[in-house]
């Protein structure tokens, strides 16, 4: 069997896996990390060798806010580096890479194939996925119907830089009778809009790529094109960046 | 705490703890008038966080034994001194600040003393006071005082403050009105009349430090003590040169707890220790023993770190770094030029003084170009493979400053990351993963 080579990153929100194999397809699988990441690394691990037998013949780089929770790694590399490898693999060039995580969101710009330089908010969780989470809650819709009815509505301003004081924003909104299309609206318009202020004292290269949770979302993309003046590329496994990365570079690790 | 035997050490490094031994600390800390419920609280997490930080650390100096102990025993040792010398009249002035001329409060026969508020334990304190979103060391300045857990901030006839920013500038209002309380106003541009009128602050400290101790500053003291001074800083010089080798003798975290205990020690005998420690270093350097073979060598530049904050310094060094240099209060800033000894009569020797003081660049100086001139140089003659910005939280200056320090190090080519942080520990995970992924940038 040849050899494989094994991505785990492990999210606030979600753990992605992404399995590398000489011939093979890429494989890539998601689960929710929960409240432990030693228990989801460790049914990540039974899952791995139920399909694939022992790892002794695996190499495994993990990373992610959970990367210490995965002592069956080889290697623990962040996931500012992971997710500069794997996005510049996905597009094929260089970059700069938005990558909108559950908990924090990332700014990498990557030149001859390596993260040169990045940012992570550090302020709060506004623009990130957990804010949008948060809201969707608010609403009672899911993160999938909250983008839905986005795209509808007509964004009401949100401006709290806080997630919990942006919650109160809404709820008054929603005391007043404004639509649920509206708020929605305004809720993604808000998270477009602190992602594309914490980057704006940064450079962005002619690609820009956005990975993590919504990087599939062709509205999110343009909204965010727009804040920026320059095209944001929704990547459809941009999620998995992260994970990509990691078996990329275990791979790497190897030669 | 027991690999170090105390007593002979004390005995070796002359420190006379006077009536009060060893196990009589809460006895001084009582008569001090301290909260001592409160205090033994601080006193309970400081030996985990000296092991956390400092004995889990890899072949140290043998002359590191010197400052464990002055740490160890951090509101016990040099305190008992204090008090000592107070009991004899003598006058304590405290100190906050890179700026204020120690020369001058020695050459009175007074003992400046540097009130370090390096801790979140002191935080919540000030905060009855100031704003929250007001910088933690000028939170933790105002709890030390004021829930009087700290024996220096007890310790102090007089403290000494100076206008380097709007923050502090008014907590001292509020500290002046529990203890005495003398402001420097410093200069915040850098033109001839800028020097001179330093210079006459420093005339004015000088009428208080005299009216306070009842001494006179004359020539002969103060010749003696910017010579005095100057020692300590070329010891501290040397140990710079000396940590910045290719083989890096000593870690950041060590050398940055130096420059800490720098601000409070007796100057001479802190010199003997640090040049003790150099002839070691030096023998390392010969025998090419590194401490951070492989690792990534960082210079930190930004806001002061004060005695106990040595959470950047930690975070680095076991995540793959190694700190080589501190552009910062705790570091360079503190020692760099000397006084010119050439003065004779009174008013040279002041001016000289203020020359060397002005000569810090401190980011509250419009402009203040000459810092990023400070951090190249010191980024290519400690051959920094990577320079960390760090400020402390709401110092609007230094964070402000940031932003024109990274296009200078970017058009050097100098691998650049600004960080943020306060005392508290809830952001140690974010920054591991900030300066982890910034070291693995660098490989």
């Amino acid at each position: 069997m040849a050899k494989k080579y094994i991505g785990i990153d492990i999210g606030s929100t979600a753990s992605k896996v992404c399995i590398l194999e000489e011939g093979k397809e890429n494989v890539y699988e998601v689960l929710p990390t929960g409240w432990n990441s030693k228990i989801t690394a460790g049914i990540i691990r039974e899952e791995l060798e139920k399909r694939y037998g022992s790892l002794d013949d695996a190499d495994v780089v993990a990373t992610g806010y959970g990367r210490i929770s995965v002592e069956y790694a080889d290697k623990v590399i962040t996931e500012i580096t992971c997710h500069g490898r794997g996005g510049f693999e996905m597009i094929g060039r260089d970059c700069t890479i938005i990558d909108i995580g559950g908990q924090d969101t990332k700014y990498i710009n990557v030149v001859n194939g390596k993260p040169v330089d990045f940012l992570m908010n550090d302020k709060c969780a506004a623009g990130t996925g957990k804010f949008i989470e948060v809201m969707a809650n608010r609403l009672g819709l899911t993160i999938e119907e909250l983008f839905e009815l986005a795209e509808v509505g007509k964004p009401i301003a949100i401006s709290s830089l806080c997630t919990v004081f942006a919650e109160s924003e809404v709820i008054n909104y929603m005391g007043e009778g404004r639509s649920r299309e509206d708020l929605a609206a305004g809720v993604i318009d808000s998270v477009a809009l602190k992602v594309a202020t914490l980057v704006q004292r940064k450079e962005l290269q002619d690609t820009v790529i956005i990975t993590g949770g919504f990087s599939n979302n062709e509205f999110f993309a343009s909204l965010l094109s727009k804040k920026l003046g320059k095209t944001a590329t929704a990547m459809p496994d941009g999620r998995y960046a992260g994970a990509y990365g990691a078996a990329l570079l275990a791979k790497e690790k190897n030669r | 705490m027991g690999r170090f035997s105390w007593s002979r050490l004390v005995d070796v490094t002359g420190f006379n703890k006077g009536d009060y031994i060893m196990a009589d600390n809460q006895q001084m800390w009582k008569d001090l008038g301290m909260n001592l419920e409160m205090h033994d609280m601080l006193c309970e997490v400081l030996p985990g966080a000296i092991g956390d930080v400092f004995m889990s650390q890899e072949n140290r100096p043998a002359a590191m034994d010197y400052f464990d102990m002055v740490l160890a025993d951090v509101h016990g040792l040099r305190p008992a001194e204090l008090v000592e010398f107070r009991k004899n009249g003598g006058k304590v002035f405290g100190t906050f600040c890179a700026y204020v001329p120690d020369e001058v409060i020695f050459a009175a026969g007074g003992i400046a003393t540097g009130l370090c508020a390096g801790s979140q334990f002191w935080v919540p304190g000030g905060e009855r006071y100031l704003p929250a979103n007001t910088c933690p060391l000028i939170k933790a300045m105002l709890g030390a005082r004021f829930d009087k857990t700290c024996p220096f901030y007890r310790l102090a006839d007089v403290y000494i403050g100076e206008t380097t920013c709007d923050g502090k500038k008014k907590a001292y209002e509020i500290l002046g009105t529990d203890v005495p309380l003398h402001v420097m106003d410093l200069p915040q541009m850098k033109r001839e009349k800028d020097y001179l009128k330093w210079a006459d602050e420093i005339k004015d400290l000088i009428a208080v430090v005299e009216k306070t101790t009842g001494n006179k500053v004359t020539e002969e003291n103060l010749a003696e003590n910017i010579k005095k001074i100057n020692v300590k800083r070329a010891a501290l010089e040397r140990l710079y040169k000396l940590r910045r080798n290719e083989c890096v003798p000593i870690s950041g975290t060590d050398t940055l707890l130096i420059s800490q205990i720098a601000y409070y020690d007796d100057p001479e005998r802190f010199a003997t220790m640090v040049n003790k420690l150099c002839d070691e270093l030096e023998q390392r350097v010969a025998d090419g023993v590194s401490i951070a073979e492989g690792k990534k060598r960082i210079l930190i530049t930004g806001t002061p770190m004060a005695i106990p904050n040595w959470k950047l310094h930690n975070l680095v060094e076991t995540s793959g770094g190694v700190v080589v240099c501190e552009e910062t209060c705790t570091g360079t800033r503190y020692f760099e030029n000397q006084v010119d000894e050439s003065g004779k009569t009174m008013d040279e020797m002041i001016q000289n003084i203020a020359n060397r003081y002005m000569g810090i660049n401190c980011a509250c100086f419009t402009p203040n170009t000459a810092r990023a001139d400070d951090v190249i140089r010191l980024a290519k003659d400690s051959k920094a493979d990577g320079v960390i910005d760090v400020n402390l939280m709401f110092c609007q200056t230094y964070d402000i400053e940031g932003r024109s320090l990274e296009e200078r190090l970017k058009a050097e080519g100098i691998p650049f990351l600004g960080l943020e942080t306060d005392y508290t520990d809830n952001d140690a995970q974010q920054l591991k993963t900030r300066i982890g992924a910034f070291i693995e940038m660098l490989g």
